[in-house]
Order: structure tokens, then sequence, then C-alpha cells
């Protein structure tokens, strides 16, 4: 600080203020991504359910989001009379700090971090498990059985399933030998064979594991039991109304971009340009632009993802879905990673397997996705979208 | 049952008591469950009925015979033709005319376009319930183009009136068989299979369906459930068939029985698929009205005020839910001195509030959605 010409009485000063700047990008980011994706999300619902979905405010309704935010907004803070005023009042914050403290550690380019904490996956599990406090106090004070009753199930969800996404994670850290994400973006190569994904088939499980452990953590169909709207009307968030339900609401949605974000840097090789080396990157604007794009595109295609089961997969029940987590998750994340670290050995001594199993995991990829192509194909030619409705009227 | 006079003995501290009130979006109407449960597992719940009720049977007192059918409508208004059906059955009996055969044909065809509908709905109202919003928006795209026809055969999109005393309403407008037939080489088997595809195969609807609330035969006959809900416990009647009515027996349609489709038979999944499987056979029913159509006239001659001998019928039809029938008692005047009508999800209340003891409250959703009950059949 006394290098750049201020005293050091101000020092701390300053670094609070480029540390709000930087809070302020980041949030501008989160929010901004959590408003479009709302609109988004609810275009592509639409188009998937033969509806048009939001397209009035706005072009194509893109402002939809700044509509539904300015209502809630103007809105009567309405609190039961029955609840608890403060831990009412306090509820919504756990759940968006929990989510919106994570954007410190996702990577966007090379240099562009918030901050590169070398135990940056612990501090993202650990940062998550706020959401917790937040539901349980949001399901109980509502003052209301059913959103008691949703609040315990979410808390006993999301408790439940960090468990194999922390082993999930974990799946992939021995072979990078690190927890910060920026290192394991740069140990990924840039072709897709050289990703984390296709390094042992256990990283392969792990990607599953941890991407269907984090739509749990989200509260995301199918294990949007909490906030079954057949069941629970809104579950933990029933009484909310206004800006405090829109704190949930956009909580829930910044994790999606975070679930994205997690995925492509661990498994999808973040911001890595295929045939570019690292350092080569980390100095070139061009570069590292190219390479926030690549790492904004993979994240939105997994949020894509995401939205799409929502709105084509039924939900779980409670029971079903605890037992999938520990009795199906757990013991595969545990074996995956007992067996992953075998796996690391072996390559260390015989880098050929490394190197075979990774194009073999590779075309094995690629043979899932052709199936997938093939699959649309057929229902494209065999249920055309025929505009029949125009000659009834 | 009047709420205020349940004494329920909830133990101290073991069960509380949830009350899935009258607005709500799983259950189909405005139907209110009390429910009992020790946090997820529930001892019972208690449905409380009445909230739909709007004295229809007392207003057929004192309305005249033709002049009723727009009630009959709102006895269960996604299966209205089908109560128009039954109504006009029952005064026909007693009045002694004979309906002509063009006018039958057009009843079965007005019934089994509307049995597609009301079971599109009652499938994706139940795939809603469980989660999957988009079978239930495609079914009501595929539901548009019936409410289109309908419209064109009687004016209205979802109370007909369709039905008289002695025939139809009105014949089959120009380019009406066209668009029917039209309409069913798209839905059979192309949306049907789509429909398939996309939900009923779905291993999660599948887990949340099977072996939910299994109604075996025996208690489904000592409750007296009716239509698919009966048909899905393997009990093999139909009225169509066995109780021959109209022109039914021109046709020739299967009539599907669970037998345990992914789970055991009469559970909640075999209610499901029987549902499917029964819009396959309308269509087929449907195919082949609209190529024996005979010409003739649409509705016999009945006097304009229609009085009726003393006597007492009753008339029932296969609709959608099952039996509705309408049991008529004259007393030789203008208007019935007894109407009772009988329906479908009035008698499954009670196999819910049976089959609901032990099952989590996330499958109560399941077993209200699978009987596909409709408040305004409870409480007419």
């Amino acid at each position: 600080m006394t290098a750049l010409g201020i005293p050091d009485a101000y020092s701390f000063w300053v670094l609070a203020a480029v540390f709000l700047v930087y809070a302020g990008v980041a949030m501008g980011f989160a929010s901004l991504f959590a408003g479009v994706c709302s609109w988004y999300e609810r275009r592509i619902a639409g188009r998937m359910q033969s509806r048009i979905g939001p397209n009035r405010v706005g072009p194509q309704g893109i402002l939809q989001w700044l509509a539904d935010g300015m209502k809630c907004f103007l809105k009567e803070d309405l609190i039961p009379q029955e609840a608890d005023p403060p831990l009412f009042r306090l509820a919504p914050y756990p759940v968006f700090i929990g989510v919106a403290s994570t954007f410190v550690v996702l990577p966007f380019s090379a240099t562009v971090v918030g901050s590169d904490l070398n135990v940056g996956l612990v501090y993202l599990i650990a940062i998550t498990a706020l959401v917790v406090a937040g539901i349980l106090m949001a399901g109980w004070s509502s003052n209301s059985k059913w959103t008691l009753l949703g609040g315990i199930r979410s808390a006993a969800q999301m408790i439940s399933y960090e468990i194999p996404l922390a082993l999930a994670l974990l799946v992939v850290v021995v072979p990078a030998g690190t927890l910060s994400l920026q290192e394991m973006i740069r140990h990924q190569g840039g072709a897709p064979w050289n990703w984390f994904v296709f390094e042992s088939p256990f990283t392969f499980i792990a990607f599953f594991v941890y991407f269907t452990s984090a739509l749990a953590e989200g509260n995301r169909t199918p294990f949007d039991l909490p906030e079954a709207e057949s069941e629970l009307v809104a579950g933990y968030n029933t009484e909310y109304s206004g800006m405090r339900f829109l704190f949930f609401f956009f909580a829930e949605w910044m994790n999606l971009y975070v679930v994205g974000a997690v995925v492509t840097a661990v498994f999808l090789g973040g911001w890595r340009i295929p045939g570019i080396p690292v350092d080569r990157q980390a100095g070139n604007i061009l570069l590292e632009f190219v390479g926030f794009v690549l790492f904004v595109a993979k994240s939105l295609t997994l949020v894509n993802v995401i939205i799409w089961l929502r709105w084509t997969l039924p939900r779980l029940r409670i029971d079903q879905l605890m037992k999938m987590c520990w009795k199906y998750f757990v013991p595969i994340g545990m074996v995956s990673l007992f067996c992953s670290m075998l796996f690391t050995a072996l390559v260390v001594a015989v880098p050929l397997v490394g190197r075979l199993t990774s194009f073999a995991l590779f075309g094995l990829g690629m043979l899932i996705c052709a199936v997938f192509v093939w699959r649309t194909a057929y229902a494209l030619r065999t249920f055309p979208a025929k505009p029949y409705l125009r000659w009834m009227v | 049952m009047d709420g205020e006079n349940i004494s329920l003995d909830l133990e101290e501290g073991q069960e509380m008591l949830l009350n899935m009130g009258p607005q709500h979006p799983s259950t189909h109407g405005v139907l209110r469950f009390l429910v009992r449960a020790d946090g997820e597992v529930m001892s019972e719940a208690i449905p409380i009925e009445g909230y739909l009720h709007r004295g229809i049977e007392k207003i057929a007192e004192s309305t005249p015979y033709a002049g009723f059918i727009p009630y009959t409508d709102r006895v269960d208004y996604l299966a209205a033709m089908f109560a128009n059906h039954a109504y006009v059955t029952a005064v026909e009996k007693l009045l002694g005319v004979e309906v002509p055969r063009r006018a039958e044909y057009l009843r079965v065809i007005a019934d089994e376009i509307n049995r597609i509908a009301s079971h599109l709905i009652a499938v994706g109202a139940m795939a809603m319930d469980i989660g999957a919003f988009t079978p239930f928006l495609h079914g009501i795209r595929e539901r548009e183009i019936i409410n289109d026809l309908t419209e064109m055969l009687c004016g209205a999109r979802l109370t007909y009136n369709y039905m008289r005393v002695g025939g139809v309403s009105a014949d089959l407008p120009d380019g009406f068989i066209e668009k029917l037939k039209g309409f069913l080489d798209h839905f059979e088997p192309g949306f049907i299979d789509e429909f398939n595809r996309l939900i009923s195969g779905n291993e999660i609807l599948v887990k949340r369906c099977v072996n939910v609330a299994t109604i075996t035969a025996d208690e489904a006959m000592d409750m007296g459930l009716v239509g698919p809900n009966l048909r899905a416990s393997g009990v093999d009647w139909d009225l169509r068939r066995d109780m021959p009515y109209s022109c039914y027996p021109d046709f020739q349609f299967d009539v599907p029985i669970g037998r345990g489709f992914r789970g055991t038979v009469g559970d909640s999944y075999d209610r499901f698929v029987v549902r499917v499987l029964e819009m396959t056979q309308s269509v087929r029913i449907l195919r082949q009205a609209i190529e024996r159509i005979p010409d003739g006239e649409f509705q016999a001659k009945v006097p304009r005020k229609i009085k009726l001998p003393v006597g007492e019928s009753y008339g029932a039809v296969e609709s959608s839910r099952g039996e509705l029938g309408f049991y008529l008692i004259s007393d030789g005047g203008e208007m019935p001195y007894r109407l009772k009508i009988r329906t479908g999800s009035f008698s499954s209340m009670w196999a819910i509030h049976q089959k609901s003891r032990g099952c989590f409250v996330a499958d109560l959703v399941v077993l209200i959605a699978s009987t596909d009950i409709v408040a305004p059949e409870i409480d007419r």
C-alpha cells in the first residue's frame, strides 16, 4: 500500500473499498444471471409445454424479471401473526449469503477469480451448508405445520446430499492433487479427452454423482419435494411474499450457475482452450476472453440441462430420495474415492494406462451423446409438431 | 362429514393434525382432508366433502325434465356428456320413447370424445401432482382440439348441454367427421406414444406409483368402486359391455384391466395405465362409429312439456369416472319427485379414506390423483 502512495492508516479502508467493488461486480453478475435465468427458464418451460412463456415485457419478455422484481419490492411486507418475527425476518439471509458467497471462489478466466483460495472446494461445500440453517429458520418461524414439514424435509435432504457431493469432488481432487479450483483447471487440458471427467472411470462416475447431488442440494426437480407445489403449496417459503420471497428464489437460481460453474471447473476443463498451454493464456487478453466465453458457455449448457430436467421429470418421494442418497450414492462415492486413489497410483506408475483410459472414456462419452442425438432425431421424426390447431379455427 | 364433530384422539406428542384445506393445488377441486400424521407417515386422512355442494338433486325437484339437462353438465363438468346421457336415458326409460339410430351414434361419438378429454386431464393431473408439469399441458393441448370439436358440435367447450330427451340437440355440422378423423389419426398412436415415452414409462413416476394404495379386487367391490378404479383392481366390469346401453353392442372394443403392469394389481400405476389404455379404446370406438353412422333423425318426437308417468327408472352410463347413474322417481308431474345421482367419485372417497392409513403424505397425493376424483361429482 505504501508503494502505491497510500498512507498506512488508510490502507484497510482502501482494501475494504476494493473488496466491495469486487463483491459488487460478482453480485451484479450473479443477480443478473439469476434474473435472466428466471426469464430463460420460463421460456424453456413454455416451449416444452407447447406454449410461449413470458414475451410481453421488453423484447421477447426479457425484462420480465425486472417487472417481477419491482412488483415484489412494492408488495406489503407480511409477517404471519403467530410467526416468530426475528427468525422470520432473518431466514432469507443465510440462504442468500450461503449461495452468494460461493461466487468468491468461482473462476471466470485464467486471471479473473474473486479469490483463488487454496482450499477452494472445501470452502464451497462448507459455505453452502449455511443454506440449511436458513431453510430451517424459514420453515419453523412461519408457524405452519406445512412449512415446518417442508423445512425439515429440505434440511434432511440437503445435509444428506452434502456427503455424496463432497465425496464426488474428492474423487477428482485425487488426480488433481489440489483443492483450489484454478489449479484444478490448470491441471486439466483444453481438449475434451484431457478433462477430468474422462480421467478415470471413477471421475466419470463422480461427475454424475456430483451433478445429481448438486441438484438435490439446490432443491431442484427431481428433488424438489420441499417446494412441492402439489403438496405443500410452496413448502418452507409459503408464508414469504415480496422481497423476502425473492431472496429465496434468487438464491435458487444463483445456485444453478454455481453448480454449472463448479462442474465446468472441476470436470469439464474450465476456461482451458483446446491446444493452448496455460502460460500463454494467462497473459493474453484475447485468449483470456475466449477462455471466459468458453467457461460461461459450458456452465450455461449445464444450467440448460438442469432446467430441462426440471420440466421433464417428476419428483422423488422423500424416502426414495434419502434411500438413494444413503444406500446408493454414499457407497458409490466412497468406493469411487478409494478406487480413484488406486487408479491414480497406477497412472503414476504406468502413464500409458491414463492416456488409454482417457481416450476410452471420451469414446464412451461420445457414444452416449450419439445415442442421445439418435433418440432425439427419432422423436422429432415420429412426433412432428404439426400446427393442426390452425385448421380447427 | 361435519368438520366440527370429528373427535380425534391424537396421541400426545406423537401425531399432528394437518389440514389439506379446501384450497390446495393438489386436491382435485375443493376438497378438504384432515390428515393425522406422525411426521411423514399418515395414520388417517379424513375427507371432508361438501364444499361444492350445490343442491343439484334438490333443484331437480323444481325443474322441468327438459330444463334440467344443463344442471347435469355441472354434476361432473369434465364428463358432461356422460351426465347428460345418463339423465336423458333415465327420462326416456319412463317416457318410453325410442331414440333414433343416428341419435344413438351421435351420443356415442360425443361420449367417447368426452372420455378422451376427461382421461387426458386425469392422467395429466396425476403426472402434475407427482411433479411432472409438462405432460399435463400436452394433454391440455390435445384437449383443445376436442374442445374445438365439441364447440362445432354443440356450441360449448365444457358444459355441453348436448343431449335432449329422445336424441341430441343438433346434427353433425359439415366438416366435423373430417376434423374428427384428422384428430384421431394424430392422437393415436402418435400422441399416446409420445405421452407414454415422456411419462408413462418414466422410472420416477413408476417408483412413485407402484405398490402405492393397492386396492385388491375384493376390496374394490366391497367399497363400491366403479370405472377405471375397479378395472385397475382386476375386476372385469364395464357397463358398455356388460349392461349395454345406446348402440355400444355395434362396436368392438377391449376393456383394459389392471394386471400389475409394473407392480401389484390394483396399485396407483395400474389406475394410471388403465386410463391411458382406455383412451386408445375410445379412439377405436370412434373410428368405428364414424364409419358406420347411419342417416336419420337426430331427435325423436317428444312433447314440449314432458310429463312422466308415475314410476321410477335408473339410467346409467359408463362415464370416465365409472358408473354415473340417475335414479328418477316420478309422481306423474312435470318435475321429478326425487332425483338421485350416483357418481363414481363418491365411492372413491371411502377408498381414499381407507387406503390412506399408513402411507406417506406424498402418497396421499398420488392416491387422490390416481382415483381421479372430482369435487363436483362428490358433492353435487
